[in-house]
């Protein structure tokens, strides 16, 4: 106890000494501050005093124009416009109230608008310009060129505005630009975008923004007694940004929005020979120009309560059931592992069992399809045929197979915001959900529903793999950078003649007689496959309407499908939301961005329409 | 609650204030500080051009931070260290959080979104260190021993390295001050500190080539030769001497500055405003300003001094100091001393932040000032 209090008074000594040598320093840090300013005050005063008197430079930013970007055929998609406002500058004007009076006039400005102008001009200095009106038309700016003689204190000047040209058609590709707000400035560098306007906000215009921004300039210049610009001293140029070529092609994006119609969905289009993404449509989308300067909050609002979500990127950030779409790659998963053999015929009834379990999944047709090989299994789009496969493969199995495929992976797409989709398997499910597997959850997941999903690049990824017997490419859409060509990697299989089963077997769908997408077939020879997505639930919130409620329980329409089939130069991916089946809605929505493409005339017959046979 | 009472009375009767019977403050801390807010409204309204909606926003916000600071003060210091441990563990986590999950803005991750409000954790930091390193040391032999010295670096590095990863080096430098000063105090043995220092030193070249940015290296090198760089920070510093050094010894006078006036100040009413407020009222001022503000920092190591308990003391000594550590932070890369980083100027910069984590602090030594507990060494 002694000893304690002892070493209590040998610490607070210690304390004592401590705050005194922490005294001592603070005293020595003003006192080094207080040197430092006497040096500048004192013995440096007169130097800077002449500084400040004479040599007053001022610098001015010149900020850089923002690179362009293009299409795969050069048409503009994001473009700098010179726009025009007026300002006055009142040192420069013989009456301030006179011109303003003029302006007024022919401008069309209210009283409180002039109020407010003079009010600015008075608290202003008389040498700095007060904005009068921005965004002029030609009218107005004609307007007031002619008044120039009156007007001596009036000036016009132009800055560069973005503007996107084909407005909701590039939206989900281009993104938009915004004015830079408290949250980007934390993540930009301040120097480099002082004066700039714009920064990208979604999409190409944020992914590269890096290149599409430039450096800053700027001018040095002298200025007098009261800051009036006198001469320019020195100027260093802005570098401007790096215009972008995009790999997809406008008129087949056009074709792709238009060919989807009223339905809400997405459309990829990609070169499976170098993954160029050709078009890559989200319906329905939004004009990005209302962005650009600051969208209204009224217009912010209706865009985020619209039920039909416009912002929302349906080709890449959306996730839905691939449905029967992966059909031919379970095919060539079972092939792989020994599971299935192609020629041999398979009796498909109206259901399935598990092994000693009473549970029935039922195929979409309800008396069956009797006794089908792995060919017939996909182009009549045969469930119970990989309910059975899917079983005898395990879940397991299933999820390192299509995984390999690309499935459940991000593309590595040059867009921000990418889905990586899911396919499940019995780890993911007791890390995420701590639940045990159940059989029933891989039959299921055989045709594409339960647990399983994917974005519409994803299988427009997928169907150029199986497009190109397993020569793999990732999607991408900036054509201008050194982007690499070469394929990313190969799926190889025991053996390629599975490919070919698989890749025939597509070609059937829409080839034979009895194909689930026949109706498409074109003088080109185009292989795919159709499928559904399941809608499960109505969303509680939502109004009743008995013919929109009706809508909204449809199944979602898929088709995925590449052309030509012996030489694909076109695999495209469609889901048509709500759309009920593949070969009615979406197939021939994908035939119409293939006719395009190919430049076949379009087929009267091929319009889509609402039909609800299972596929 | 009874003792709290008890001692409060006798306190109030001695130093005879009527406001101390309502508030329990230090009218000593409080006059000081209050002079250089003054100081920084009648500055704040030479640079923001005389606006008076500007003096309006400024005198509000310096209004809710006095009164934050009456409020920390009213608070018993034993409650501060009941919460401090949990504090820093939930803070650490946050950073961890934002580490993780964190609002990517591009480049600096600092920010964390809790759904209504969005804040830095790094912030909070700043309060949670020195609290947490002197309840932890308040608790151990002191000075204190190799194990705790390791136990104490490790919680002062943890969030200081977390920090300096979003990256804020700025802030993660003043965290580790606060948390080093409490150690300091503790009576960190010479060796250790010698050993700190070299190995401070040798650290350097490393931040430099894999920790550092661009655009911090390019600060640093901007202050060896400020013309390099006319458009960013050399730019700053260049115009903040000119501007001091023009004010001479008197000044040119309230609202005569040329240099602010004329838009050669960046930042005017915030990072620099110390440079507006030097060529006005020149040297005199500047003596004036920076011996209130050693004021503040030696009456805080007085109420440290005379702190009843361990943890009050070291925290008290901490606070003192890190405020000194913020002006010379502001000052040297004003006076173009250090290179310029984002740090404002205590209570003269504009900015609700820094205001509020500053505030806090001052209304904890106010708190250890008038809570003197007479129990409070008896661990």
């Amino acid at each position: 106890m002694l000893d304690r209090l002892h070493d209590h008074g040998r610490a607070r000594r210690l304390f004592r000494r401590r705050i005194l040598f922490a005294a001592l320093v603070s005293l020595l840090v003003v006192l080094t501050l207080l040197g430092r300013a006497a040096w500048l005050q004192i013995a440096q005063h007169e130097y800077y005093q002449a500084k400040a008197e004479k040599n007053r430079t001022r610098v001015v930013v010149l900020p850089p124009e923002r690179g362009r970007i293009f299409d795969a055929n050069g048409e503009v998609v994001a473009d700098n416009v010179a726009t025009y406002q007026v300002q006055i500058t009142p040192e420069h004007s013989r009456d301030v109230a006179a011109e303003l009076d003029l302006l007024a006039r022919v401008l069309d400005l209210d009283q409180r608008a002039i109020e407010a102008l003079e009010e600015r001009i008075r608290v202003g200095r008389r040498f700095d310009p007060v904005l009068v009106k921005a965004d002029l038309d030609e009218v107005e700016r004609a307007r007031v060129a002619r008044l120039k003689p009156w007007l001596r204190g009036t000036e016009i000047v132009s800055s560069l505005k973005r503007v996107y040209p084909y407005r909701e058609l590039m939206a989900h590709v281009v993104g938009y630009v915004g004015r830079i707000n408290a949250e980007d400035v934390k993540r930009l560098d301040p120097d480099a975008y002082q004066g700039t306007q714009y920064v990208g906000k979604t999409g190409i215009e944020r992914q590269y923004e890096d290149r599409l921004h430039g450096e800053p300039g700027y001018r040095v210049v002298e200025v007098d007694a009261l800051g009036r610009e006198v001469k320019v001293l020195e100027t260093v140029r802005p570098v401007p940004g790096k215009d972008i070529a995009l790999t997809i092609d406008v008129g087949l994006q056009g074709v792709a929005a238009a060919a989807l119609g009223e339905y809400s969905g997405a459309v990829v289009a990609e070169d499976p020979r170098d993954g160029a993404v050709r078009a890559l449509v989200s319906r329905p989308s939004f004009d990005p120009n209302l962005f650009v300067d600051g969208i209204s909050h009224k217009d912010y609002q209706r865009l985020l309560t619209d039920p039909d979500r416009p912002l929302y990127n349906r080709a890449v950030t959306a996730t839905y059931p691939p449905g029967s779409t992966i059909k031919p790659v379970m095919g060539l998963a079972g092939m792989q592992y020994d599971l299935l053999d192609p020629d041999k015929p398979f009796f498909a009834g109206p259901y399935y069992q598990i092994p000693g379990n009473e549970h029935r999944y039922r195929d979409w047709r309800k008396w069956g399809h009797g006794w089908v090989d792995f060919k017939e299994s996909v182009y009549r789009s045969v469930d119970v045929y990989y309910y059975d496969l899917a079983y005898r493969m395990g879940i397991d199995r299933m999820h390192e197979f299509l995984t390999d495929f690309g499935l459940g992976r991000k593309t590595g797409i040059d867009l921000p915001n990418e889905a990586s989709g899911l396919v499940p398997s019995r780890d993911w499910k007791q890390r995420v959900k701590q639940q045990v597997w159940f059989p029933g959850e891989t039959v299921i997941a055989g045709i594409g529903q339960g647990y399983m999903l994917s974005t519409i690049l994803q299988l427009a990824d997928m169907t150029s793999t199986l497009a190109l017997s397993g020569v793999r490419h990732a999607p991408w859409l900036v054509a201008s950078f050194d982007q690499p060509r070469e394929p990313r990697d190969r799926l190889d299989l025991e053996k390629d003649d599975y490919w070919d089963r698989a890749r025939e077997a597509m070609r059937a769908v829409v080839g034979h007689k009895r194909g689930t997408a026949h109706k498409i077939e074109a003088p080109y020879p185009i292989a795919g496959k159709t499928g559904t997505a399941q809608v499960f639930s109505v969303a509680q919130d939502e109004e009743y309407d008995a013919e929109e409620l009706e809508r909204r329980l449809h199944d979602h329409a898929l088709f995925v499908g590449f052309a030509p089939f012996d030489d694909p130069k076109l695999a495209v991916a469609v889901i048509a939301e709500h759309g009920g089946s593949g070969s009615g809605t979406a197939a021939p929505i994908a035939r119409k961005v293939m006719d395009f493409w190919f430049d076949v005339t379009p087929d009267a017959d091929v319009q889509p329409e609402f039909s609800e046979y299972g596929d | 609650m009874a003792t709290d009472r008890l001692q409060s009375t006798p306190l109030s009767q001695r130093l005879g204030g009527t406001l101390q019977s309502v508030f329990k403050l230090d009218p000593i801390l409080l006059f000081f500080v209050a002079l250089i807010a003054v100081i920084g409204v009648v500055a704040g309204y030479s640079a923001a051009e005389q606006s008076d909606a500007w003096v309006e926003r400024s005198v509000v916000r310096l209004a809710l931070g006095f009164g934050l600071m009456l409020v920390v003060a009213q608070i018993p210091q034993r409650w501060f260290f009941a919460v401090a441990p949990w504090l820093f563990a939930m803070v650490v986590l946050m950073l961890v959080a934002v580490w993780l999950v964190g609002d990517m803005g591009g480049g600096a991750r600092r920010w964390l979104d809790l759904g209504v409000i969005r804040f830095q954790p790094s912030e909070l930091m700043k309060i949670a260190m020195p609290m947490t390193i002197a309840w932890f040391l308040a608790r151990r032999p002191l000075p204190p021993g190799p194990l705790d010295v390791t136990v104490a670096m490790l919680a002062v590095m943890i969030p200081t390295v977390l920090i300096a990863g979003q990256p804020d080096l700025g802030s993660s430098l003043l965290i580790m001050a606060s948390g080093l000063f409490v150690l300091f105090f503790a009576g960190l043995s010479w060796w250790y500190i010698g050993g700190f220092l070299a190995l401070a030193a040798a650290a350097m070249p490393v931040m430099w080539f894999f920790v550092m940015h661009a655009y911090q290296k390019e600060r640093v090198m901007t202050l060896l030769d400020p013309t390099s760089d006319p458009l960013g920070a050399g730019y700053h510093t260049i115009q903040s001497m000119i501007a001091i050094g023009s004010g001479g010894i008197w000044g040119k006078g309230w609202l005569q500055g040329t240099q602010s006036h004329l838009d050669f100040l960046p930042e005017g009413t915030t990072d620099f405003i110390l440079a507006v407020y030097a060529e006005e009222f020149g040297l005199m001022g500047l003596v004036l300003l920076f011996v209130l503000y050693l004021a503040v920092v030696w009456r805080g190591l007085w109420i440290a001094e005379h702190a009843e308990s361990v943890e009050g003391r070291l925290l008290a000594a901490s606070i003192a100091m890190t405020f000194m550590v913020y002006v010379l932070v502001n000052a040297g890369m004003v006076l173009g001393l250090l290179p310029v980083v984002g740090a404002p100027l205590p209570l003269l910069s504009y900015g609700g932040t820094a205001l509020v984590t500053i505030m806090v602090g001052l209304g904890m030594l106010m708190s250890i000032r008038t809570q003197r507990s007479f129990l409070g060494h008896d661990r």
